[in-house]
């Protein structure tokens, strides 16, 4: 195989699994800011907790990876709602700097705590044995790791937009992101619908945040360092749009790949212009609604 | 110089396969006093965002005083003299009666885009906004902020604002609407001593303010000019009898 | 939502509380506006060792006067407020460290000067956006400045930060002493400078118009307002303080890194201009110095405190106080007022 080709592959695979972590976790926010119009800066938050909460719960109940990552997504989904019932409910009407430094305050809140409980440095999982390693896909052999990585998103993203595509629920989200004064006087009850899909989406959140430990590492830190990246990969695929949001992660996720590769002084440079180039061309975000 | 204020040709408006505007050729004369009535939804207020520059025309043309306007933004026609007030509040809800009205005046004289004068050493401005208020008997009312004022004097304000942009064409939408009728006789008032020089065109769904005050009337229906006429005539127009009566 | 300001609405919170003020009145002194000043000369004497330290707040005052121009007065929320005090740090450290130009006073004012020019280029294409999209926007131009400094650190200093940066006396006699005598006196002289220029703006006719843009845009559009030109306008002048306090960073610190362009700059200072109240320029007195003071005091205590302390208070001042501490302060006045009356 040609230099270039390995290069390419190289270049679009590890993009690829970066991207899946970028839309894993940002889905949910998607989600509340589509549907609910807020603008929360702590998504990232559940993604950190949910990393943390696999380490804890591997390492306190003894049980693997796979099956530590599906207790965290579970445990912070619920542990969301209370979040959400409490402080972000009485934000809906707000406006956008209220909801901001509100969850601005919460980052803030939970990086202070995860230091206190867990320590600054960087912390690892260990991941089980038959995702170590290389796996040889025929053209040649890739990380075993990354694999799964970018199937598990595949998978998520596909479930996903069955579910809103095919399921009632599913036709009420998209109807309720439409338009939520006539979602609501058709009876559907937003409110409802909205703290179910605000549990899914931090909860998938959650399974991001402990998936993405082996590739970008965990720290109390992460909810900050990460917020902006997130907030972007919502922000240009547009709001409320499952497919905008995979779109948006896949491009953004390669491109910051090529660019990091192809350059590796500028490299973070050209996801942001890219970002801004978009929003300046299309406010909404690719798949936004633009009314 | 020509005897009309503001001349539409042939305007349209489409969301989409939606036409809200059609063919819309309208004039109103230096000094009119002209109404626009029509069932809700015949396309009164889509018209008035056309003339202000809220909505771009999909084809057709408009001219205020001469002057080809279909491509300016609403400010600039503003400043031209092309002045509306709102059907709905759209005051400065947080600011006081006084500080509404100035800074009107302060736009229309050029005056608010001085950065370093601090605005109480404007005199011209804060005693022109002292005389309207005093004018329309909100003077007493000077010093409250908007959100603590009843409706009925928010309606004023409205037409304070407007007198306070000095304006050649005035576009009034539905002035009069929900206020008590001690206030709506004063508005009615107002709009009659205006100086000639202005041309008034008025929406209105009251009838009898309409016949009090319009020279000529307009009638629009589903987005399109119906007829238009002298008081006399439009009373007498089946059609638009038809529908004030309801069987249209 | 229990409120401890009760009555009011969120929008009404909004407001500053010069409103209710006559306008021919509403620009005069008040006695009370001189305790600052008091105050900041006072701590001259008081606390001799902590003057670096007072420095460093009183640039952050600065900083927060101008955020509150476009975000208390103009309503225009923006979270890469740091893309200009960053602009300003780099133009004076890289005029001293590059050109060897180690005149203070000029240096400031060019990088007030670079910096109200970065914010009129970015404000001619920003501010043709709204909400959600301006917020984004704002955000990612901070960053992508922040990550063309991290691409040429051979000019920048990248993360290493910018070494050779030697400050001239100023006036030719007052060297930039460890102490910091200096340079406290120079701060505050330019403090005062830039109070004195926000103060005659926000109470001119120009400073009244932007209130009406935050108030109601429709209904200055209706008025004949250029709102476009006029927010413009405000971002450069608000991007030149900025950048003046940055360059006032970079001369006192004689050091500027990347931190200066970072998010969790422009995360601060919003934080301190909130904290303190927005809309009434001494709102970033307080908030600056509350945050700086129990920033000091909780890190030594441990880091992770302060983080979650400043949060929480984040989160209180919110749901409880959104008007600041200056306006919670206003508010129980009124109270006690009402209760005696």
């Amino acid at each position: 195989m040609s230099e270039f080709l390995n290069v390419v592959i190289s270049i679009v695979f590890d993009g690829l699994a970066y991207a899946m972590i970028l839309f894993i976790i940002s889905v949910g926010l998607s989600v509340t800011m589509g549907l609910m119009g807020f603008v929360n800066l702590a998504h990232g938050v559940f993604a950190m907790a949910g990393g943390y909460a696999t380490v804890a719960i591997m390492s306190q109940l003894g049980i693997g990876f796979l099956p530590a990552l599906l207790c965290a997504g579970v445990a912070i989904g619920v542990a969301s709602l209370v979040l959400e019932q409490t402080l972000y409910a009485p934000l809906y009407k707000a406006g956008e700097l209220d909801q901001l430094l509100l969850s601005i305050g919460l980052v803030f809140m939970a990086s202070g705590a995860f230091t206190y409980f867990f320590g600054p440095d960087p912390i690892s999982v260990q991941i089980p044995d038959y995702l170590h390693g290389q796996i040889d896909l025929g053209v040649r052999s890739f990380p075993t790791y990354r694999v799964f990585m970018i199937a598990v998103g595949i998978a998520m993203a596909l479930g996903l937009w069955i579910s809103l595509e095919r399921t009632l629920i599913g036709a009420r989200i998209r109807a309720a992101v439409d338009n939520r004064p006539m979602a609501e006087a058709v009876g559907i009850n937003v409110n409802r619908l909205f703290k179910l899909t605000f549990a899914l989406g931090s909860g998938i959140a959650a399974i991001g945040g402990g998936l993405a430990i082996d590739i970008l590492g965990l720290t109390p830190n992460f909810a900050i360092q990460y917020l902006v990246l997130f907030l972007i990969v919502v922000a240009v695929g547009g709001l409320g749009t499952i497919r905008g949001t995979f779109v948006a992660a896949l491009a953004l996720g390669i491109i910051d790949n090529a660019g990091k590769y192809l350059w590796p002084e500028g490299g973070a440079f050209f996801i942001y212009a890219v970002a801004i180039a978009i929003l300046l061309w299309r406010p909404s975000g690719l798949f936004g609604r633009t009314d | 110089m020509s005897s009309t204020a503001l001349q539409t040709s042939g305007l349209d408006k489409n969301f989409g396969a939606l036409r809200i505007a059609r063919n819309i050729n309208f004039e109103l004369q230096r000094g009119a006093r002209h109404a626009l009535i029509g069932p809700n939804g015949a396309g009164k207020t889509t018209l008035l965002n056309l003339i202000t520059g809220v909505l771009r025309p999909s084809a057709g043309r408009i001219q205020l005083l001469g002057t080809d306007i279909t491509g300016m933004g609403q400010s600039k026609r503003t400043r031209l003299g092309l002045v509306r007030t709102f059907q709905i509040n759209q005051l400065f809800k947080g600011l006081s009666v006084l500080d509404n009205v100035c800074l009107a005046i302060a736009e229309r004289t050029g005056v608010a885009s001085s950065l370093l004068v601090p605005l109480g050493h404007h005199h011209q401005v804060i005693d022109e906004a002292m005389h309207l208020l005093h004018m329309l008997r909100l003077d007493g009312d000077a010093m409250q902020l908007v959100n603590q004022l009843p409706y009925g004097r928010q309606r004023l304000l409205e037409i304070v604002i407007a007198l306070g942009q000095n304006p050649q064409v005035l576009l009034l939408d539905e002035p009069a609407a929900g206020v008590p009728s001690a206030e709506s006789q004063l508005i009615l008032e107002v709009i009659d001593s205006l100086s000639d020089d202005i041309a008034i065109l008025i929406i209105e769904h009251d009838m009898e303010i309409v016949f009090r005050f319009a020279k000529r009337i307009t009638v629009m229906m589903t987005g399109a000019i119906l007829t238009e006429g002298t008081p006399n005539e439009i009373a007498a127009d089946d059609r638009v009898r038809a529908i004030y009566l309801g069987d249209y | 939502m229990p409120s401890l300001v009760g009555s009011h609405t969120r929008r009404q919170q909004m407001q500053p509380t010069q409103n209710n003020q006559h306008p021919s009145r509403r620009h005069r002194w008040h006695l009370a506006e001189a305790l600052p000043w008091v105050i900041a000369v006072g701590a001259y004497f008081v606390f001799p060792d902590y003057l670096a330290f007072g420095t460093q707040i009183l640039i952050t005052i600065i900083f927060a006067i101008s955020l509150d121009l476009i975000l208390g007065y103009a309503g225009i929320v923006t979270l890469g407020h740091a893309a200009y005090f960053g602009t300003g740090a780099y133009a004076a450290g890289m005029l001293s460290a590059h050109l060897g130009w180690n005149e203070p006073i000029s240096g400031l004012v060019l990088a007030g000067t670079a910096a109200a020019v970065m914010g009129w280029i970015s404000g001619l294409v920003l501010l043709r956006y709204r909400g959600l999209a301006l917020i984004m926007l704002t955000l990612a131009t901070a960053i992508l400045l922040y990550e063309l400094a991290n691409t040429f650190e051979d000019i920048t200093g990248g993360f290493d930060g910018l070494l050779g940066i030697h400050i001239s006396p100023l006036l030719g006699k007052f060297d930039n002493d460890l102490w910091g005598h200096n340079y406290y006196w120079y701060t505050l002289t330019v403090l005062v400078i830039v109070f004195l220029a926000a103060r005659r703006v926000v109470f001119s006719p120009f400073g009244r118009s932007l209130i009406g843009i935050r108030d109601n845009v429709q209904r200055m559009h209706a008025i004949g307002t250029p709102v476009y030109r006029r927010l413009v306008t405000i971002y450069t002048i608000s991007a030149g303080l900025a950048g003046i306090a940055g360059g006032l960073f970079a001369q006192s610190n004689a050091f500027v890194t990347l931190d200066v362009l970072g998010f969790a700059r422009s995360g601060t200072i919003l934080v301190i201009l909130i904290l303190g109240g927005t809309g009434r320029l001494y709102g970033a007195f307080v908030g600056a110095v509350v945050y700086m003071v129990v920033e000091d005091e909780l890190t030594k205590l441990s880091p992770e405190f302060w983080e979650f302390g400043v949060g929480l208070v984040l989160v209180l001042v919110v749901l409880f106080a959104r008007r600041g501490l200056l306006g919670f302060i206003t508010d129980m006045n009124e109270l006690m007022h009402k209760a005696r009356s």
